[in-house]
C-alpha cells in the first residue's frame, strides 16, 4: 500500500480487490469466533443449556414453569440470627449478633413437581439472606453429606445415566451400573442413600452446603470451609413400613403442624479446613476432627405455597455471595451457577409465556405420583 | 446527530476526546459481546466472566453518557460529499443504531437483574440498586432482549467495521483518518510519511470538495 502511484487509482476496479477481500476474510473472522465463543460451532462442548437438556430428559418430560430439579417445594421465611462466633471466620454481616430476614425454599429432590415425599431420597433446603448492610447471601443445601461424583462430567453421565429408557419408562439398569463402574467415588454416594436414616420431617433433617467456600475474615486471612444446618427438633427416623404408609405430600403436611407450634430452628455449623482436605472436590468429605464452629441459627417461622410464594421467582445460585464469603475451585459450584441461570431463564419465561398454569398458582395442582 | 451544513471551517477529525472513547470503547463492547456470550456457555468460566460483564457493562453506560455529550458540542466532520446519499444515510442511521444500544444495552442488563431479583453487583460488597421491579414477565422480556439486542449490536458493528475498512481501503477518502488520528500542527511532508494513513490522506486524484484532508 505505501507506494501508490496517486494517478493510477481512481478508475481501476481492479485495485478494489485486495481491499475487499481483505474486509470480508476480517469480518467473517470476527462473526466465525464469536460463533465458536457462543458454542454454536460446537453441538459436542457440553454447555449449561445442554447440561439442562440432559436434565429435562432425566425427568420424562417438562414441567413447564417448575425449576428442572428439586421442583417440589414450599416457601418458608424467617430469619437467620448470628452468634457473633462466625466474625473471626468471615466479614459477613449475617455473623453478627443480629437477625437477618430471608426467604427460603424446603424442596425435594426430584425434577417432578408431583414427586412422592415418601421415595425422595434427597431434601433440601435454599435461603436468600438479605442483611441490613444491602448485601445478599443465597445457598442451597442438601440432605446428603457429600457429592456423588467428583466432575461436572461425571455429574453429567449420571444425569444421562438415570433417564427414562423409552421402552420400559425406567432407567436402564445397564446404564445405571455402567455409570458407577466408571466412577467408583459413586459408591460411597449409593451406600448412603441405600443406608442413612429417613428422617421423620424437613424439620430434622440435616441441610449440607457440601461445595467449599472460602470465608474472609476483617483481617483478610482466607479459610476454607463447609457447613451444615443442623435441626435442633428431636431426630426420628422412620421405619421402612413407617415410609411405605406415609403420604406423598407429608413433608408439607408435616412442616405445617410443626409451624402451627412454634418456630423451627436449625444451628449453622461451620467446619474449617486444614491444608491438605479436599477443597476442589464435593465428593469427598473432610476428616471428622475438623474444627467446627457454630455460628448462630436458621429459624423458620411461616410456610406458603411455592406457586404463589416469594421463593418461585429466586435463582438459588450459591454463587450469590456477600463481601467476606467467596467462591472456591470447586468446579461443581460454578457449573451449578451456571445450569441454575438456564433453569430459571426456562422456567421464567414460561410463566412470562402464560404456559405456567399449575406453577403459578392457576390450576389444581396434580397428586403427587410415583 | 444530523450532520451539521459545513461551517466555514468544519473539523476534519473528530476531537480527542472522541477518538480515545471511540476506540476504548469499542474494546470494551467487543469484550463484552464475546463475554456474554461466552459466559452463558462455559459450565466453568461464568463466575468469573460474569465478575467482569457487570462493571464494564456499566462503565460503558458512564461513557456513552459522556461521549454524546461531547459529541452534541463538537459537531463531526462532515462527509465526503462525493459520498452516494444512501451510502451516507446508511452511516448516519449506523451511528444512531450504534448510539441507541450502547446505551439500550447496559439498561437493559441492569433492568433485567433487577427484575430477576438479582443483586446488581458492580464489585465485592457494593451493588447498584434494582431500576425494575422483581417480576417473572418483566424479567423474560428483559432477558430475551438483552440476547437479541446484543446480536443486533453485533451484527452493526460488524458491518461499521466493514463500512470503515472499505473506507481505509477502498475509497481511501480520509474517513477512517478522521477517527483514526487527529489533525497535525504541519501537513505532513509528502514522501517521507508513507505510511497507510497518510497515503489515504494525500489528495488522490483532484480532491473533491469536502473530502477530509489532513
Ligand atoms: C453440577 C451439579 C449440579 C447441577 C447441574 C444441579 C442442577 C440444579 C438445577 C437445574 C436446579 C434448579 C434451579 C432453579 O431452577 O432454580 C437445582 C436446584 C437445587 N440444587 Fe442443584 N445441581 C447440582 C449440584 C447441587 C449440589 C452439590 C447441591 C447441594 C449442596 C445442590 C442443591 C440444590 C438445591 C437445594 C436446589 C433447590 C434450590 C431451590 O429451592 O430453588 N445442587 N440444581
Ligand atoms: C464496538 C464497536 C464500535 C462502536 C460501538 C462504534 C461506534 C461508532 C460511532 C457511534 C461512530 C460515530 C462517531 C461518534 O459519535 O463517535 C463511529 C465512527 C467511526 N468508527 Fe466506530 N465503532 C466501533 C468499532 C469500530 C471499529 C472496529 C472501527 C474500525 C476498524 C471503527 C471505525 C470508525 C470510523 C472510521 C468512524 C468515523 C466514521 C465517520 O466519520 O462517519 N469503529 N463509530
Ligand atoms: C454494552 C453492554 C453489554 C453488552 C454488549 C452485553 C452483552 C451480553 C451478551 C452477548 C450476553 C449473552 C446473552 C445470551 O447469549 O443469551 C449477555 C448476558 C448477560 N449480561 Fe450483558 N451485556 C451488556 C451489559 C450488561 C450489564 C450492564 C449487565 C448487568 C449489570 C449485564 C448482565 C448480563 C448477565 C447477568 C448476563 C447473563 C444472563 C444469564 O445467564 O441469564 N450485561 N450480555
Amino acid at each position: 500500500m505505501p507506494d501508490i502511484d496517486p494517478a493510477a487509482i481512481p478508475s481501476t476496479t481492479d485495485r478494489r480487490w485486495p481491499g475487499l477481500l481483505a474486509i470480508a476474510l476480517i469480518v467473517a473472522s470476527a462473526a466465525l469466533a464469536f460463533a465458536w465463543t457462543a458454542g454454536w460451532l460446537t453441538p459436542g462442548r457440553l454447555t449449561p443449556q445442554r447440561f439442562t437438556d440432559a436434565i429435562e430428559a432425566a425427568n420424562g418430560q417438562v414441567w413447564q414453569g417448575f425449576r428442572r430439579a428439586h421442583a417440589k417445594g414450599v416457601c418458608v421465611a424467617g430469619y437467620f440470627e448470628g452468634n457473633g462466633q462466625g466474625q473471626a471466620l468471615s466479614s459477613a454481616r449475617v455473623f453478627a449478633p443480629v437477625r437477618t430476614p430471608f426467604v427460603g425454599r424446603l424442596s425435594i429432590g426430584g425434577g417432578s413437581p408431583y414427586g412422592l415425599d415418601n421415595q425422595a431420597r434427597v431434601r433440601s433446603m435454599a435461603l436468600q439472606l438479605d442483611s441490613d448492610d444491602g448485601q445478599q447471601w443465597r445457598m442451597a443445601m442438601n440432605s446428603f453429606p457429600f457429592f456423588g461424583v467428583s466432575s461436572v462430567q461425571a455429574f453429567h453421565e449420571q444425569t444421562l445415566a438415570n433417564a427414562p429408557d423409552p421402552a420400559t419408562g425406567k432407567p436402564d439398569p445397564a446404564r445405571q451400573a455402567a455409570f458407577a463402574a466408571a466412577h467408583p467415588e459413586f459408591a460411597r454416594f449409593a451406600a448412603w442413600a441405600k443406608s442413612a436414616p429417613w428422617p421423620t420431617s424437613w424439620a430434622n433433617t440435616t441441610f449440607n452446603g457440601v461445595n467449599t467456600f472460602r470465608f474472609v475474615n476483617r483481617a483478610g486471612e482466607v479459610h476454607d470451609v463447609r457447613w451444615s444446618m443442623q435441626p435442633r427438633a428431636a431426630f426420628a427416623a422412620m421405619t421402612p413400613e413407617q415410609r411405605a404408609a406415609a403420604d406423598g405430600d407429608f413433608l408439607g403436611e408435616d412442616l405445617g403442624a410443626r409451624l402451627a407450634q412454634g418456630p423451627l430452628r436449625w444451628d449453622m455449623l461451620v467446619t474449617v479446613a486444614q491444608p491438605g482436605d479436599a477443597v476442589a472436590d464435593p465428593s469427598q468429605s473432610w476428616p471428622e476432627d475438623r474444627r467446627r464452629v457454630n455460628v448462630g441459627s436458621v429459624v423458620i417461622e411461616s410456610a406458603t405455597p411455592q406457586a404463589t410464594g416469594a421463593c418461585r421467582d429466586i435463582n438459588y445460585d450459591p454463587l450469590v455471595l456477600p463481601a467476606g464469603v467467596q467462591g472456591s475451585d470447586d468446579p461443581i459450584l460454578a457449573a451449578r451457577s451456571a445450569v441454575y441461570s438456564v433453569s430459571f431463564n426456562r422456567r421464567e419465561h414460561e410463566i412470562a409465556g402464560g404456559k405456567a398454569a399449575a406453577a403459578t398458582g392457576r390450576a389444581a395442582p396434580q397428586e403427587a405420583t410415583p | 446527530m444530523n450532520r451539521p451544513t459545513p461551517s466555514p471551517r468544519p473539523p476534519r477529525h473528530f476531537n480527542l476526546v472522541a477518538r480515545v472513547l471511540h476506540w476504548s470503547m469499542a474494546l470494551a463492547i467487543l469484550a463484552m459481546l464475546f463475554v456474554g456470550v461466552g459466559m452463558v456457555a462455559s459450565l466453568s468460566l461464568r463466575p468469573v466472566l460474569v465478575d467482569l460483564h457487570r462493571p464494564l457493562g456499566i462503565a460503558i453506560l458512564l461513557l456513552v453518557i459522556v461521549r454524546l455529550i461531547n459529541r452534541l458540542r463538537h459537531p463531526p466532520p462532515p462527509l465526503p460529499a462525493d459520498l452516494p446519499r444512501a451510502h451516507a444515510f446508511a452511516a448516519r442511521a449506523s451511528h444512531w443504531l450504534l448510539y441507541t444500544l450502547m446505551f439500550a444495552m447496559p439498561l437493559v442488563g441492569w433492568s433485567m437483574l433487577s427484575a430477576g431479583g438479582y443483586p446488581v453487583t458492580i464489585f465485592k460488597g457494593f451493588a447498584l440498586l434494582p431500576i425494575a421491579p422483581h417480576h417473572a414477565t418483566i424479567y423474560a422480556v428483559l432477558r430475551s432482549a438483552h440476547t437479541w439486542l446484543a446480536l443486533l449490536l453485533f451484527a452493526t458493528v460488524l458491518m461499521h467495521l466493514a463500512a470503515a475498512l472499505f473506507h481505509a481501503w477502498v475509497r481511501r477518502d480520509g474517513v477512517f483518518a478522521s477517527m483514526a488520528r487527529g489533525a497535525l500542527a504541519l501537513p505532513p511532508p509528502a514522501a517521507a510519511d508513507a505510511d497507510l494513513e497518510s497515503v489515504e490522506d494525500k489528495p488522490i486524484a483532484p480532491a473533491p470538495t469536502n473530502q477530509r484532508q489532513q
